[in-house]
Protein backbone atom coordinates (compact mmCIF):
# COMPACT_ATOMS: atom_id res chain seq x y z
CA UNK A 1 0.00 0.00 0.00
CA UNK A 2 1.27 3.10 -1.23
CA UNK A 3 1.43 6.06 1.71
CA UNK A 4 -0.42 9.76 0.86
CA UNK A 5 1.62 12.37 0.19
CA UNK A 6 0.77 15.52 2.43
CA UNK A 7 0.03 17.10 -1.07
CA UNK A 8 -3.17 14.60 -1.52
CA UNK A 9 -3.93 14.33 1.98
CA UNK A 10 -4.15 18.47 1.78
CA UNK A 11 -6.28 17.82 -1.67
CA UNK A 12 -8.18 15.31 -0.50
CA UNK A 13 -9.61 16.90 2.84
CA UNK A 14 -10.72 20.32 0.61
CA UNK A 15 -12.28 18.04 -1.68
CA UNK A 16 -14.39 16.79 1.40
CA UNK A 17 -14.94 19.36 3.22
CA UNK A 18 -16.87 21.39 -0.17
CA UNK A 19 -18.95 18.24 -0.18
CA UNK A 20 -19.60 18.08 3.43
CA UNK A 21 -20.76 21.75 3.19
CA UNK A 22 -22.73 21.68 0.02
CA UNK A 23 -24.58 17.95 1.11
CA UNK A 24 -25.55 19.33 4.70
CA UNK A 25 -26.07 22.95 4.15
CA UNK A 26 -26.82 23.28 0.34
CA UNK A 27 -23.53 26.48 -0.48
CA UNK A 28 -21.78 24.91 -3.45
CA UNK A 29 -18.35 26.92 -3.23
CA UNK A 30 -16.58 24.18 -5.70
CA UNK A 31 -16.57 26.54 -8.59
CA UNK A 32 -15.50 29.35 -6.50
CA UNK A 33 -12.04 30.32 -6.42
CA UNK A 34 -9.75 27.65 -5.10
CA UNK A 35 -6.80 29.94 -4.00
CA UNK A 36 -9.76 32.26 -1.97
CA UNK A 37 -11.40 29.54 -0.60
CA UNK A 38 -8.54 28.07 0.36
CA UNK A 39 -7.06 31.46 2.18
CA UNK A 40 -10.57 31.76 3.75
CA UNK A 41 -10.84 27.90 4.71
CA UNK A 42 -7.31 27.68 6.48
CA UNK A 43 -8.23 31.23 8.36
CA UNK A 44 -11.16 29.69 9.55
CA UNK A 45 -9.05 26.37 10.60
CA UNK A 46 -6.23 28.58 12.35
CA UNK A 47 -8.76 30.81 14.01
CA UNK A 48 -10.34 27.70 15.47
CA UNK A 49 -7.22 26.08 16.51
CA UNK A 50 -8.21 23.25 14.43
CA UNK A 51 -5.13 20.93 12.72
CA UNK A 52 -6.86 19.93 9.44
CA UNK A 53 -9.53 20.57 6.94
CA UNK A 54 -11.03 17.14 8.43
CA UNK A 55 -11.72 18.57 11.81
CA UNK A 56 -13.30 21.76 10.01
CA UNK A 57 -15.55 19.10 8.42
CA UNK A 58 -16.66 17.56 11.73
CA UNK A 59 -17.06 20.89 13.49
CA UNK A 60 -19.54 22.38 10.75
CA UNK A 61 -21.50 19.15 10.22
CA UNK A 62 -22.36 18.85 14.31
CA UNK A 63 -22.65 22.92 14.76
CA UNK A 64 -24.68 25.06 12.94
CA UNK A 65 -23.86 28.43 14.17
CA UNK A 66 -19.75 27.55 13.54
CA UNK A 67 -21.02 26.79 9.81
CA UNK A 68 -22.71 30.05 9.88
CA UNK A 69 -19.13 31.40 11.04
CA UNK A 70 -17.84 30.01 7.95
CA UNK A 71 -20.09 30.74 6.07
CA UNK A 72 -19.40 34.70 7.03
CA UNK A 73 -15.63 34.11 6.19
CA UNK A 74 -16.53 32.53 2.46
CA UNK A 75 -18.47 35.46 1.67
CA UNK A 76 -16.86 39.07 0.72
CA UNK A 77 -18.30 41.51 3.26
CA UNK A 78 -15.89 44.18 2.01
CA UNK A 79 -17.72 47.01 0.53
CA UNK A 80 -18.36 50.81 0.75
CA UNK A 81 -20.83 53.83 -0.16
CA UNK A 82 -19.84 55.33 -3.56
CA UNK A 83 -17.12 52.75 -3.71
CA UNK A 84 -15.60 53.58 -7.57
CA UNK A 85 -17.20 56.99 -7.40
CA UNK A 86 -16.44 57.17 -11.00
CA UNK A 87 -18.90 54.70 -11.95
CA UNK A 88 -21.47 56.30 -10.00
CA UNK A 89 -20.45 59.85 -12.08
CA UNK A 90 -21.30 57.50 -15.20
CA UNK A 91 -24.15 55.95 -14.06
CA UNK A 92 -25.83 59.12 -12.95
CA UNK A 93 -25.15 60.74 -16.52
CA UNK A 94 -25.81 57.93 -19.07
CA UNK A 95 -27.84 55.15 -17.69
CA UNK A 96 -30.55 57.15 -14.98
CA UNK A 97 -31.82 59.48 -17.89
CA UNK A 98 -33.27 56.22 -19.20
CA UNK A 99 -34.29 54.40 -16.54
CA UNK A 100 -36.32 57.76 -15.84
CA UNK A 101 -38.36 56.67 -19.12
CA UNK A 102 -39.66 53.70 -17.51
CA UNK A 103 -42.92 53.92 -15.12
CA UNK A 104 -41.45 51.61 -12.75
CA UNK A 105 -37.99 50.76 -13.32
CA UNK A 106 -36.96 47.67 -11.31
CA UNK A 107 -33.55 47.23 -10.37
CA UNK A 108 -31.37 44.22 -8.87
CA UNK A 109 -28.35 44.58 -7.22
CA UNK A 110 -27.17 40.84 -6.58
CA UNK A 111 -24.64 40.66 -3.95
CA UNK A 112 -25.17 43.28 -1.92
CA UNK A 113 -23.13 42.27 0.80
CA UNK A 114 -24.17 44.57 4.32
CA UNK A 115 -26.05 47.01 2.41
CA UNK A 116 -23.58 49.82 1.83
CA UNK A 117 -24.04 49.77 -2.54
CA UNK A 118 -28.04 49.77 -1.83
CA UNK A 119 -27.83 52.63 -0.02
CA UNK A 120 -25.42 54.52 -2.21
CA UNK A 121 -28.32 53.44 -5.42
CA UNK A 122 -31.12 54.82 -3.42
CA UNK A 123 -29.19 57.75 -2.67
CA UNK A 124 -28.75 58.65 -6.28
CA UNK A 125 -32.30 57.45 -7.23
CA UNK A 126 -33.43 60.12 -4.44
CA UNK A 127 -31.30 62.58 -6.15
CA UNK A 128 -32.25 62.02 -9.53
CA UNK A 129 -36.17 61.63 -8.48
CA UNK A 130 -36.62 58.32 -8.99
CA UNK A 131 -36.72 56.88 -5.74
CA UNK A 132 -40.12 56.91 -5.44
CA UNK A 133 -40.75 55.20 -8.19
CA UNK A 134 -38.11 52.57 -8.46
CA UNK A 135 -38.19 48.85 -6.95
CA UNK A 136 -34.92 47.54 -5.37
CA UNK A 137 -34.35 43.88 -4.80
CA UNK A 138 -31.17 43.35 -2.73
CA UNK A 139 -29.95 39.83 -2.42
CA UNK A 140 -27.04 37.65 -0.62
CA UNK A 141 -26.38 34.63 0.29
CA UNK A 142 -25.03 35.06 3.53
CA UNK A 143 -27.91 35.80 6.06
CA UNK A 144 -25.86 37.60 8.22
CA UNK A 145 -25.09 40.32 6.11
CA UNK A 146 -28.67 40.72 4.89
CA UNK A 147 -29.67 41.50 8.56
CA UNK A 148 -26.96 44.14 8.63
CA UNK A 149 -28.15 45.52 5.17
CA UNK A 150 -31.93 45.49 6.29
CA UNK A 151 -30.66 47.60 9.04
CA UNK A 152 -28.39 50.36 7.65
CA UNK A 153 -25.93 50.58 10.81
CA UNK A 154 -22.85 51.28 10.26
CA UNK A 155 -19.56 51.83 11.55
CA UNK A 156 -18.79 55.80 12.06
CA UNK A 157 -15.14 55.16 11.29
CA UNK A 158 -16.00 54.97 7.31
CA UNK A 159 -17.97 58.23 6.90
CA UNK A 160 -15.22 60.20 6.05
CA UNK A 161 -14.19 57.77 3.11
CA UNK A 162 -17.92 57.81 2.44
CA UNK A 163 -18.47 61.34 2.40
CA UNK A 164 -15.82 61.92 0.00
CA UNK A 165 -16.51 59.22 -2.74
CA UNK A 166 -20.44 60.65 -2.39
CA UNK A 167 -18.78 64.10 -3.40
CA UNK A 168 -16.55 62.53 -5.70
CA UNK A 169 -19.23 60.57 -7.14
CA UNK A 170 -20.98 63.84 -7.96
CA UNK A 171 -23.44 63.86 -4.99
CA UNK A 172 -25.77 66.98 -5.32
CA UNK A 173 -26.66 67.27 -1.66
CA UNK A 174 -24.45 66.95 1.73
CA UNK A 175 -23.92 63.50 2.54
CA UNK A 176 -25.11 64.34 6.07
CA UNK A 177 -28.62 64.55 4.62
CA UNK A 178 -28.75 60.45 4.45
CA UNK A 179 -27.93 59.50 8.32
CA UNK A 180 -27.95 60.64 11.97
CA UNK A 181 -25.54 59.46 14.30
CA UNK A 182 -26.47 57.66 17.26
CA UNK A 183 -24.72 55.48 19.68
CA UNK A 184 -21.39 56.55 17.76
CA UNK A 185 -23.04 54.83 14.49
CA UNK A 186 -24.48 55.58 11.45
CA UNK A 187 -27.48 55.03 10.63
CA UNK A 188 -28.74 55.68 7.39
CA UNK A 189 -32.23 56.91 6.93
CA UNK A 190 -34.89 54.72 6.68
CA UNK A 191 -36.64 56.80 3.91
CA UNK A 192 -34.09 55.21 1.54
CA UNK A 193 -35.13 51.86 2.30
CA UNK A 194 -38.70 52.05 1.58
CA UNK A 195 -38.64 50.53 -1.93
CA UNK A 196 -35.88 48.00 -1.19
CA UNK A 197 -36.57 44.51 -0.72
CA UNK A 198 -34.26 42.16 0.45
CA UNK A 199 -33.91 38.71 0.12
CA UNK A 200 -31.66 35.50 0.26
CA UNK A 201 -30.57 34.66 -2.80
CA UNK A 202 -27.28 32.54 -4.56
CA UNK A 203 -26.04 33.08 -7.68
CA UNK A 204 -24.53 29.61 -7.53
CA UNK A 205 -28.00 27.37 -7.28
CA UNK A 206 -31.34 29.75 -7.26
CA UNK A 207 -33.09 30.82 -10.33
CA UNK A 208 -33.57 33.86 -12.28
CA UNK A 209 -35.04 36.54 -9.42
CA UNK A 210 -36.93 39.70 -11.35
CA UNK A 211 -37.46 41.27 -14.27
CA UNK A 212 -34.89 44.13 -13.93
CA UNK A 213 -34.13 47.33 -16.03
CA UNK A 214 -30.67 47.37 -14.53
CA UNK A 215 -28.96 44.98 -12.78
CA UNK A 216 -25.96 45.30 -10.59
CA UNK A 217 -23.08 42.83 -9.52
CA UNK A 218 -20.39 44.58 -8.12
CA UNK A 219 -16.55 42.48 -7.36
CA UNK A 220 -18.65 38.85 -6.90
CA UNK A 221 -17.79 37.41 -10.35
CA UNK A 222 -14.47 37.60 -9.77
CA UNK A 223 -14.31 35.00 -6.95
CA UNK A 224 -16.14 32.58 -9.28
CA UNK A 225 -14.69 30.49 -11.79
CA UNK A 226 -15.25 31.10 -15.56
CA UNK A 227 -17.66 28.32 -15.70
CA UNK A 228 -19.88 29.64 -12.54
CA UNK A 229 -19.18 33.32 -14.13
CA UNK A 230 -21.00 32.32 -17.16
CA UNK A 231 -23.93 30.82 -15.64
CA UNK A 232 -24.48 34.06 -13.43
CA UNK A 233 -24.35 36.01 -16.65
CA UNK A 234 -27.06 33.82 -18.44
CA UNK A 235 -28.88 34.38 -15.50
CA UNK A 236 -28.66 38.19 -15.45
CA UNK A 237 -29.34 38.02 -19.68
CA UNK A 238 -32.36 36.22 -18.94
CA UNK A 239 -33.74 38.66 -15.96
CA UNK A 240 -33.19 41.90 -17.70
CA UNK A 241 -35.57 43.34 -20.25
CA UNK A 242 -34.51 44.36 -23.54
CA UNK A 243 -32.55 47.32 -23.34
CA UNK A 244 -31.66 46.88 -19.70
CA UNK A 245 -28.27 47.68 -17.68
CA UNK A 246 -25.58 45.33 -16.61
CA UNK A 247 -23.22 46.62 -14.42
CA UNK A 248 -20.08 44.98 -13.09
CA UNK A 249 -17.16 45.38 -10.38
CA UNK A 250 -14.11 47.30 -12.28
CA UNK A 251 -12.00 44.34 -13.30
CA UNK A 252 -14.83 42.26 -14.19
CA UNK A 253 -16.17 41.67 -17.79
CA UNK A 254 -18.24 39.76 -19.81
CA UNK A 255 -15.30 38.32 -21.79
CA UNK A 256 -15.52 34.52 -20.75
CA UNK A 257 -19.39 34.76 -21.31
CA UNK A 258 -21.38 33.05 -24.13
CA UNK A 259 -23.46 36.08 -23.72
CA UNK A 260 -20.98 38.79 -24.60
CA UNK A 261 -22.72 39.46 -27.85
CA UNK A 262 -26.13 40.29 -26.02
CA UNK A 263 -24.35 43.36 -25.26
CA UNK A 264 -23.58 46.30 -26.09
CA UNK A 265 -20.51 48.22 -24.12
CA UNK A 266 -21.71 51.94 -22.92
CA UNK A 267 -18.24 52.39 -20.43
CA UNK A 268 -15.88 50.40 -21.03
CA UNK A 269 -13.52 51.65 -17.97
CA UNK A 270 -16.74 51.38 -15.64
CA UNK A 271 -18.37 47.96 -16.73
CA UNK A 272 -21.42 49.78 -17.89
CA UNK A 273 -22.54 47.11 -20.75
CA UNK A 274 -26.58 47.42 -22.15
CA UNK A 275 -28.70 44.54 -22.83
CA UNK A 276 -29.32 44.89 -26.99
CA UNK A 277 -32.77 45.36 -28.01
CA UNK A 278 -34.20 42.57 -30.71
CA UNK A 279 -33.54 43.40 -34.20
CA UNK A 280 -30.38 45.85 -32.59
CA UNK B 1 16.76 19.81 -18.72
CA UNK B 2 13.74 22.21 -18.09
CA UNK B 3 13.25 24.04 -15.17
CA UNK B 4 11.03 22.48 -12.44
CA UNK B 5 10.09 26.55 -11.74
CA UNK B 6 6.41 27.23 -12.58
CA UNK B 7 6.30 31.10 -10.94
CA UNK B 8 8.27 33.55 -9.71
CA UNK B 9 6.50 35.74 -6.86
CA UNK B 10 8.45 38.99 -5.30
CA UNK B 11 6.72 41.91 -2.82
CA UNK B 12 8.54 45.06 -2.24
CA UNK B 13 7.34 48.04 -0.61
CA UNK B 14 9.16 51.10 0.38
CA UNK B 15 11.83 51.53 -2.04
CA UNK B 16 10.90 48.86 -4.79
CA UNK B 17 10.75 50.62 -7.59
CA UNK B 18 14.43 50.86 -7.84
CA UNK B 19 14.72 47.18 -6.47
CA UNK B 20 12.39 45.59 -9.45
CA UNK B 21 14.19 47.92 -12.13
CA UNK B 22 17.61 46.51 -10.38
CA UNK B 23 16.73 42.84 -10.44
CA UNK B 24 14.36 42.38 -13.41
CA UNK B 25 16.73 44.62 -15.92
CA UNK B 26 19.36 41.99 -16.00
CA UNK B 27 16.39 38.79 -17.16
CA UNK B 28 16.54 38.51 -21.10
CA UNK B 29 13.19 37.71 -22.81
CA UNK B 30 13.68 34.12 -22.91
CA UNK B 31 13.52 33.96 -19.23
CA UNK B 32 11.25 31.09 -18.80
CA UNK B 33 9.18 31.74 -15.59
CA UNK B 34 6.25 33.99 -15.39
CA UNK B 35 6.63 36.62 -12.52
CA UNK B 36 4.08 38.10 -10.55
CA UNK B 37 4.74 40.80 -8.58
CA UNK B 38 3.46 42.94 -5.58
CA UNK B 39 4.27 46.54 -4.77
CA UNK B 40 2.88 48.75 -2.14
CA UNK B 41 0.87 51.29 -3.72
CA UNK B 42 -2.05 54.17 -3.11
CA UNK B 43 -5.18 52.73 -3.62
CA UNK B 44 -5.63 55.68 -6.26
CA UNK B 45 -2.56 55.30 -8.01
CA UNK B 46 -2.03 55.34 -11.97
CA UNK B 47 0.37 52.55 -11.74
CA UNK B 48 3.43 53.89 -12.90
CA UNK B 49 5.32 51.03 -12.09
CA UNK B 50 4.16 49.08 -15.22
CA UNK B 51 5.56 51.50 -17.43
CA UNK B 52 8.56 52.87 -15.18
CA UNK B 53 9.66 49.12 -15.62
CA UNK B 54 8.54 47.91 -19.88
CA UNK B 55 10.97 51.13 -20.30
CA UNK B 56 13.77 49.64 -18.28
CA UNK B 57 13.22 45.89 -18.50
CA UNK B 58 13.70 43.67 -21.55
CA UNK B 59 10.86 40.88 -20.12
CA UNK B 60 7.03 42.68 -20.94
CA UNK B 61 5.82 44.33 -17.90
CA UNK B 62 1.92 44.36 -17.64
CA UNK B 63 -0.93 45.02 -14.73
CA UNK B 64 -2.32 41.62 -13.91
CA UNK B 65 -5.58 40.73 -15.02
CA UNK B 66 -8.64 38.73 -13.54
CA UNK B 67 -8.85 35.29 -15.07
CA UNK B 68 -5.12 35.91 -16.94
CA UNK B 69 -3.13 32.77 -17.44
CA UNK B 70 0.31 33.50 -16.45
CA UNK B 71 2.89 33.30 -19.41
CA UNK B 72 6.80 33.19 -19.18
CA UNK B 73 8.74 36.36 -20.22
CA UNK B 74 5.97 38.74 -18.64
CA UNK B 75 6.10 40.50 -15.46
CA UNK B 76 2.43 40.42 -14.08
CA UNK B 77 2.21 43.62 -11.41
CA UNK B 78 -0.62 44.04 -8.91
CA UNK B 79 -3.38 46.90 -9.52
CA UNK B 80 -3.67 48.96 -6.96
CA UNK B 81 -6.38 48.52 -4.64
CA UNK B 82 -6.72 44.70 -5.32
CA UNK B 83 -5.41 41.61 -3.97
CA UNK B 84 -3.33 39.08 -6.51
CA UNK B 85 -3.89 35.44 -5.66
CA UNK B 86 -2.54 32.49 -8.00
CA UNK B 87 -4.92 29.71 -9.13
CA UNK B 88 -3.57 25.72 -9.62
CA UNK B 89 -3.80 26.71 -13.22
CA UNK B 90 -1.92 29.71 -12.95
CA UNK B 91 -4.33 32.12 -13.43
CA UNK B 92 -4.72 35.23 -11.81
CA UNK B 93 -7.86 36.12 -9.59
CA UNK B 94 -8.19 39.58 -8.04
CA UNK B 95 -9.52 40.28 -4.56
CA UNK B 96 -10.99 43.25 -2.78
CA UNK B 97 -11.11 41.79 0.28
CA UNK B 98 -9.89 43.34 3.37
CA UNK B 99 -6.37 44.93 3.46
CA UNK B 100 -3.44 42.23 4.73
CA UNK B 101 -0.85 44.39 6.74
CA UNK B 102 -2.35 47.32 6.12
CA UNK B 103 -2.31 46.37 2.76
CA UNK B 104 -4.35 45.93 -1.17
CA UNK B 105 -2.14 44.48 -2.64
CA UNK B 106 -0.54 42.38 -0.09
CA UNK B 107 2.30 40.46 -0.38
CA UNK B 108 1.42 37.51 2.44
CA UNK B 109 -1.61 37.05 -0.02
CA UNK B 110 -0.23 36.63 -3.13
CA UNK B 111 2.46 34.42 -1.51
CA UNK B 112 0.27 32.43 1.08
CA UNK B 113 -1.99 31.25 -2.50
CA UNK B 114 1.16 30.88 -4.51
CA UNK B 115 2.22 28.46 -1.76
CA UNK B 116 -0.99 26.65 -1.72
CA UNK B 117 -1.91 26.30 -5.43
CA UNK B 118 1.77 25.73 -6.99
CA UNK B 119 3.23 24.38 -4.02
CA UNK B 120 6.95 22.76 -4.52
CA UNK B 121 7.17 25.01 -7.68
CA UNK B 122 7.14 28.29 -6.99
CA UNK B 123 10.27 30.86 -6.20
CA UNK B 124 9.55 33.33 -3.48
CA UNK B 125 11.12 36.62 -3.15
CA UNK B 126 11.01 39.54 -0.29
CA UNK B 127 12.91 42.51 -1.59
CA UNK B 128 13.02 46.43 0.64
CA UNK B 129 10.36 47.52 2.69
CA UNK B 130 9.38 49.74 6.09
CA UNK B 131 6.87 46.65 7.22
CA UNK B 132 6.44 42.94 7.63
CA UNK B 133 4.35 42.12 4.67
CA UNK B 134 5.42 39.09 2.85
CA UNK B 135 7.21 37.13 5.84
CA UNK B 136 4.48 35.19 6.72
CA UNK B 137 3.87 34.03 3.40
CA UNK B 138 7.58 33.39 2.39
CA UNK B 139 7.42 30.64 5.55
CA UNK B 140 4.22 29.20 3.77
CA UNK B 141 6.28 28.99 0.57
CA UNK B 142 8.86 27.22 2.15
CA UNK B 143 6.73 25.08 4.27
CA UNK B 144 4.76 23.84 1.02
CA UNK B 145 9.01 23.26 -0.37
CA UNK B 146 9.26 25.79 -2.73
CA UNK B 147 12.29 28.35 -2.53
CA UNK B 148 12.63 31.25 -0.51
CA UNK B 149 14.85 34.18 -1.11
CA UNK B 150 15.42 37.72 0.71
CA UNK B 151 16.97 40.59 -0.45
CA UNK B 152 20.19 40.96 2.03
CA UNK B 153 19.66 43.88 4.98
CA UNK B 154 22.64 45.56 4.31
CA UNK B 155 21.74 46.06 0.58
CA UNK B 156 18.17 47.01 0.72
CA UNK B 157 17.37 50.54 0.97
CA UNK B 158 14.69 50.06 4.11
CA UNK B 159 16.04 47.00 6.06
CA UNK B 160 12.77 46.09 7.96
CA UNK B 161 10.96 43.57 5.48
CA UNK B 162 13.18 41.68 4.42
CA UNK B 163 14.92 41.55 8.43
CA UNK B 164 11.22 40.23 9.17
CA UNK B 165 11.56 37.78 6.25
CA UNK B 166 14.36 36.37 7.55
CA UNK B 167 14.21 36.04 10.97
CA UNK B 168 9.92 34.18 10.41
CA UNK B 169 10.58 32.03 7.15
CA UNK B 170 14.62 31.39 7.48
CA UNK B 171 14.53 31.56 3.44
CA UNK B 172 16.73 29.68 1.48
CA UNK B 173 19.20 32.14 0.40
CA UNK B 174 19.86 36.13 1.32
CA UNK B 175 21.50 37.79 -1.52
CA UNK B 176 22.46 40.98 -3.35
CA UNK B 177 19.88 41.96 -5.69
CA UNK B 178 22.53 41.29 -8.20
CA UNK B 179 22.71 37.91 -6.90
CA UNK B 180 18.98 37.17 -6.99
CA UNK B 181 18.91 38.30 -11.23
CA UNK B 182 22.11 35.42 -11.52
CA UNK B 183 20.72 32.63 -9.28
CA UNK B 184 16.89 33.20 -11.49
CA UNK B 185 18.88 33.62 -14.58
CA UNK B 186 20.28 30.16 -13.53
CA UNK B 187 17.11 28.44 -12.72
CA UNK B 188 15.23 29.58 -15.68
CA UNK B 189 17.48 26.60 -17.64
Amino acid sequence: MKTPSKDEIDSIEFDLLLEAINRSYGFDFKNYSKAHILRRLTYFQNWNGLQSFSQVQDLILHNKSKMKELLGELSIKVTEMFRDPAFYLVLRKRVIPLLKTYPFPKIWIAGCSTGEEVYSMAILLKEEGLLKRTQIFATDFNEKAIEIAKKGIYAIDKIKLYTVNYQKAGGKNSFTDYYHVRDNRVEINPELRQNVQFALHNLVNDNKFETAHLISCRNVLIYFNKELQNRVIDLFSDSLINGGYLVLGMKESLLFSSKAGMYKTIDADRKIFQKRLTGE
Amino acid sequence: MMTRYKLVVIGASAGGLTAFEKLLAPLQTGFSIPIVVVQHISPDSENYMVSFLNDHCNLRVKEADEKEVVLPGTVYVAPPNFHVMIEENLSITLSVEERVNFSRPSIDVLFETAAYSIRKDVIGIVLTGGNRDGAMGLKMIKEAGGLTIAQSPEEAQVDIMPSAAISIAHPDYVLSLNEISELLMRLSN
